[in-house]
């Protein structure tokens, strides 16, 4: 028996995943707050509770993600890219090129067919390319996050085109088209639009190969999904919860480290 | 792997692009470059192979003056370090 | 001669107007959503505050991003002229000069007559630029006026490790929420945007003397945070703003002759 332990602190969430014989056991989804040690902490705590498991039982945890330097009960880390590969492969076999987009960062990844990363890029230091420029706009137009994606479909008069690509700029750019009476379904429009061919482009730069999996918080925006599927002319796989694949492929290591250890 | 260290802003794309399946380890780029953008580190399968400092990857642009820019005047730039080809710039 | 310039930017519009070699008068106005209203009260203001009349004034020249904006103007004269005249002359011995405006951030090497060699623009990124002041302002509830006068009195080093605007934000809330003093967030944030520029310097090159002027000049944290990664010396003008106004008045000046 062999049970191990996934932890993928980010900005805004911490993951935890423990598996037990390569099944997922349980996982835990909670915001990182201020402190990521804490809010590691706080994730494997409810993971474990969920299997009703103590930190003992868990033979090994890799960590990953923003915060893998400080997870203290993490017997090694492994970087956010790899993990991500491997989580998608394991849920997706097929899986060769993977699209993770979270609050701060995003990445394009190719992999091949044993899971193991051939290429990728990652973006985290601009805004517009990451989940916060959803963020302002949901502020900007004081609506919940997750409705932006399905509004930015419904298109009253005409998508909006937002020329800006900095956030700041973009946002003020939005609300003199809000002033001037612009109905915010179609300044969602064009705001979903700049963003999907910003990640587009960021996926052509590794190269889009079937099957095409997206993961993290973006994954549950309808509008970028659909403007995704139209412009590489796949139909993108998405996991049932697509935040928790760091944790899972981290979970994955961890097995396959403890797996070599113990033919030593 | 093909890994790229940069990122895109606003202002455009900045990546320098090492091919890790060459990279040996030999840290050429690492003694050439005289702004201290490279440094030797393990990948997540244990082989020591050159990458971007962490800490310089979000300031790429300022940093390194990009292949276009003064390091291909300079007698050592890293493209011409490496035996192996394994770098490369996309500005 | 009288001769006027205006400067049209995205938060304020300048006008200087110029005379006998001199700086007559000056005004400064927000441009807020009309450039051509702005652009018309700055030159009035400046015209009576001289003591003289709309036909008194031989030519006018316009610049910033709104110049063609204002029917007022004679001509126009891009930005990299006119903040190389207008520095110059305060400042014959500028080389290189650093325009820090609500929305962007030039420089621009320059030789002896003001005639621009090089230069490097960033108005495409707010990190960097005016506009992270002013949300910083609001974040942590102090005037513009004294953000700069505050963050000299930090005590912690704080370093902001995000080169986004945006995630910046994020980052000073996050340290506004452990309690960090807001004199050393303040530092800290000025560090990050002193870097920001200095790192658009750097790119092109950085010859003696250097010259700060633009909206961004007015902060003392940020002009001793420059001042501090060129290790030299900033010369900056009484009125960092209105430089590119007097540039574009003098070279109205010369157009004139």
């Amino acid at each position: 028996m062999m049970i191990t332990a996934g932890v993928d602190v980010g900005s805004l969430t911490g993951k935890a995943l423990i598996l037990k014989d390569s099944e997922i056991a349980s996982w835990s989804l909670l915001p990182t707050g201020a402190d990521s040690t804490v809010a590691a902490g706080k994730a494997i705590d409810a993971a474990l509770e969920k299997a009703q498991l103590s930190l003992s039982n868990i033979d090994y945890v890799v960590s990953t993600g923003y915060g893998r330097q400080i997870v203290p009960f993490a017997q090694r880390n492994i970087t956010e890219i790899s993990c991500h590969a491997r989580g998608a492969h394991w849920l997706f076999p097929q899986a060769r090129t993977i699209l993770d987009m979270g609050g701060q960062d995003c990445k394009a990844i190719r992999c091949d067919d044993a899971g193991k990363v051939t290429n990728f890029v990652m973006n985290d230091k601009c805004a517009a390319g990451a989940g916060r420029s959803m963020e302002v706009m949901a502020e900007l137009l004081q609506l919940p996050l997750d409705e932006l994606g399905g509004l930015s479909l419904e298109i009253v008069a005409a998508e909006v085109p937002i020329s800006s690509t900095c956030v700041v700029f973009a946002k003020s750019e939005a609300l003199s088209h809000l002033r001037r009476g612009k109905h915010r379904n179609d300044i969602l429009a064009g705001v979903c639009e700049a963003l999907a061919t910003r990640v587009h482009s960021l996926l052509n730069r590794v190269g889009i190969e079937s099957e095409f999996v997206i993961s993290g918080g973006i994954a549950k925006n309808i509008g970028i999904v659909k403007r995704l599927t139209d412009k590489t002319g796949l139909t993108p796989r998405i996991a049932d919860e697509p935040q928790i694949v760091g944790a899972l492929g981290a979970a994955l290591f961890a097995e396959e480290i403890l797996q070599r250890e113990r033919q030593i | 792997m093909i890994a790229h260290y940069g990122y895109t802003d606003a202002s455009g794309e900045y990546y320098i692009i090492i091919d890790t399946d060459k990279c040996d380890g030999c840290e050429e780029c690492v003694r050439v470059c005289s702004r201290g953008v490279f440094e030797l580190a393990l990948d997540d399968y244990d082989k020591a192979v050159a990458r971007v400092k962490e800490d310089v990857v979000k300031s790429i642009h300022y940093v390194c003056p990009g292949y276009g820019g003064k390091c291909i005047n300079e007698e050592n730039n890293c493209h011409k370090a490496c035996p192996y080809d394994a770098i490369s710039h996309t500005w | 001669m009288l001769t006027a310039g205006i400067d049209i930017g995205s938060l304020t519009t300048k006008a200087a107007i110029v005379g006998s070699g001199k700086v007559i008068a000056h005004e400064m106005v927000l441009t807020g959503d009309s450039s051509h209203e702005a652009a018309a009260r700055a030159v009035e203001a400046a015209i009576r505050l001289a003591g003289a009349e709309t036909g008194d004034i031989a030519k006018i020249v316009s610049t910033g991003a709104g110049k063609s904006e204002t029917p007022y103007a004679d001509e126009q004269a891009t930005e990299l002229l006119c903040d190389a005249r207008g520095t110059l002359f305060y400042y014959p011995s500028a080389r290189t000069i650093i325009d820090m405006g609500a929305e962007n951030v030039r420089v621009i090497r320059c030789g002896a007559t003001g005639r621009v060699l090089d230069f490097g623009l960033n108005d495409k990124c707010a990190s960097g630029t005016g506009i992270f002041l002013d949300t910083m302002a609001k974040a942590l509830e102090v005037t513009v006026e004294n953000l700069g006068p505050i963050s000299l009195q930090a005590n912690e080093d704080i370093t902001i490790t995000a080169t986004c605007a945006v995630f910046a934000e994020s980052e000073v809330v996050g340290l506004i929420a452990r309690g960090t003093d807001k004199a050393s967030i303040l530092g800290g944030i000025h560090k990050s945007i002193a870097s920001r520029i200095y790192g658009l310097a750097n790119r092109l090159g950085i010859n003696r003397d250097v010259a700060f002027i633009g909206g961004g000049a007015k902060n003392i944290g940020l002009s001793t945070s420059l001042a501090g990664l060129i290790n030299q010396e900033l010369l900056i003008p009484e009125h960092p703003q209105i430089v590119g106004a007097v540039g574009a008045a003098l070279i109205a000046e010369e157009r004139n002759r």
